[in-house]
């Protein structure tokens, strides 16, 4: 088991303490609302996706730190992406995160390796996934992502629009 | 840290010798990660002792068969131990009559009970049941149910800021259509101890029946359903250290003869044909099929470990253990307890500023502290006090108050990691 402490690293706790695009987005192409029943983690996301490459982005909510810094980390990561560059990310985020993807093979994540601690930390892994469940309800148009429901949208296959 | 004096140990009980207690709890030996465990999760479910599991072993290897049917030697064995556990419980509650016990599953099976056997029999449109904002979804959930189906209605007690239930507000409730009250004993997420002896009276003065969810205070407060004169009380065995699947419903005798069963079945019948079917005397009306009976033995001897240590000799070294926690925190700044009840069982629910619950018990865990995180299946609760969720240390007697002290620098370590 990877020592958990390695969880709260200092780039960690310092996009809890100081969120990157932390905020809401008045003219947004895309937005999404996650939130995680179990915890009661609840986030808002907008994107703004414009020529193909998401040009802003902006969260804001109420959740624990795991949730809050993953938040902030990929919005910093995805802002001048492209819609399928980000979702390469989701993917390999949500499989470093569930153990399916050895950290040191997920070659796009760079710093977002840092969340992969989670893995043996089964409650703790939804609330590092949901900003991304929640990136991806927003690039699918579904209004809500819920690491809960049955028709949570990270089982639909990545890319449907 | 600091160290206890020896004063405190005794303070206002009989002795009570916490290190023999532990050593009778195999699973407090246990270290994670190299720290010894400090599990502070009791509310959810208490650890068993090795004369409950040496009494499941003993069922399992030499008694097991199924009960109240064949003639053999073990049919018979096996239906006196469980009619025995039956009486176990029945005393632990200090019930009138053992056929007042109704093995259940939990607590939750149990309450299931009384809304299928009383509540869709003689609650019906309009009618009003009474709940309370501290009810566990398992009290809330089967009524909401029942409300549904016959067009009934939901009047919910108000709490203050301690945690506390407004009583006027509960008297006012009542009213013609009020045909039932649903309150349990102990909040289970903020640890207030409800004044339910003088509910239960009110409620009788105006010809209303009582449920009581016991599932918190059954493992904490010495228990006599005669003296509180309830008509229900349920509780469940994996929070009194036995097992988890089984539970029990006590009832008047006279409200369970009136009522209609709640599963059909074996067991619960005296004949059957096609054309009628006539239901077995109580308890077993609502016993249907094959009960949980290695559970019922061991909640039996459960509920006799706990009587033999004395409820009130638990109840006096939890309260130590409350006081002293309660001490503590409050000390610390940026940590606030929510359910500040004048009357608690040992359940300490707290908030840590600025530190989401699911991340103090993430950190906790890391020092081998176990405590719930989460709405403790109390969203309504959670709502009142405006957080989305707490950290919920809940002690049982094996607990100790080094504990506490573990406890208390494992919160100083958390607000160190978030500074």
């Amino acid at each position: 088991m990877a020592d958990p402490k390695a969880l709260y690293q200092e780039v960690i706790l310092d996009h809890n303490r100081k969120p990157r695009n932390w905020g809401a987005l008045a003219h947004a192409s895309h937005r999404a609302e996650g939130h995680n029943p179990l915890c009661g983690d609840h986030l808002k996301l907008a994107l703004n996706v414009d020529g193909g490459r998401i040009e802003a982005i902006a969260f804001e909510g109420e959740s624990c730190a795991i949730c809050k810094a993953s938040a902030s980390m990929m919005t910093a990561a995805v802002k001048g992406r492209t819609r399928e560059e980000a979702e390469m990310l989701i993917r390999e985020f949500r499989d470093m995160a569930t153990g399916k993807l050895d950290p040191a093979r997920a070659l796009h994540l760079g710093r977002l390796a840092v969340f992969a601690g989670v893995r043996d930390l089964p409650t703790r892994v939804k609330c590092a996934i949901l900003p991304w469940h929640t990136l991806h309800a927003a690039f699918n148009a579904v209004a809500s992502a819920t690491t809960e429901a049955e028709d949570d949208p990270m089982h639909a296959p990545l890319g449907n629009a | 840290m600091r160290t206890v004096a020896p004063a405190r140990q005794s303070r206002g009980a009989p002795a009570f010798d916490v290190e023999r207690v532990r050593a009778d709890f195999p699973i407090l030996k246990l270290k994670l990660a190299g720290k010894p465990l400090v599990y502070l999760d009791n509310a959810a479910s208490s650890q068993m002792p090795q004369p409950v599991i040496d009494r499941i072993v003993r069922y399992r290897t030499t008694q097991h068969s199924n009960i109240h049917r064949a003639v053999h030697t073990l049919s018979e064995t096996a239906t006196r131990e469980y009619e025995e556990a039956r009486s176990k419980v029945a005393r632990f509650i200090n019930a009138r009559e053992e056929r007042e016990v109704i093995f259940t599953s939990g607590t939750t099976d149990a309450i299931n009970l009384v809304m299928h056997g009383y509540g869709r029999k003689f609650i019906g449109k309009d009618d009003e049941i009474i709940l309370t904002t501290l009810e566990h979804h398992s009290n809330i959930v089967p009524w909401q149910m029942l409300a549904e189906e016959k067009g009934a209605k939901i009047r919910v007690v108000p709490v203050n800021d301690a945690g506390e239930l407004e009583i006027d507000a509960y008297e006012k409730l009542f009213n013609e259509h009020t045909r039932f009250v649903g309150v349990m004993h102990v909040s289970n997420a903020l640890g207030t101890v409800n004044p339910i002896k003088a509910m239960i009276a009110f409620a009788h003065a105006r010809g209303v029946p009582v449920l009581i969810d016991g599932a918190q205070a059954a493992p904490h407060l010495k228990l006599d359903v005669q003296d509180l004169d309830c008509d229900f009380y349920a509780f469940s065995g994996h929070k009194v250290c036995g097992p988890t699947g089984v539970g029990a419903l006590y009832g008047k005798a006279a409200v369970l003869e009136r009522m209609q069963p709640f599963k059909g079945g074996g067991d619960m019948i005296l004949s059957v044909t096609f054309e009628k079917t006539t239901y077995n005397t109580i308890p077993f009306k609502f016993e249907a099929g094959t009960p949980p009976i290695a559970g019922a033995i061991g909640l039996g001897a459960a509920v006799e470990y706990l009587s033999a240590l004395g409820m009130d000799a638990i109840a006096a070294h939890e309260l130590d253990l409350l006081n002293y926690a309660t001490e503590e925190i409050n000390r610390m700044p940026g940590v606030r307890i929510i359910g500040t009840a004048e009357k608690k069982a040992a359940v300490l629910s707290f908030a840590i500023e600025g530190v989401h619950p699911h991340d103090v018990g993430t950190l906790l865990n890391q020092d081998g502290i176990a405590v719930r995180t989460g709405h403790h299946c109390a969203q309504p609760v959670m709502k009142r006090f405006g957080v989305p969720a707490t950290s919920r240390a809940s002690f049982a007697f094996y607990n100790t108050l080094a504990e506490v002290d573990a406890l208390v620098a494992g919160i100083r370590n958390v607000q160190k990691v978030f500074t």
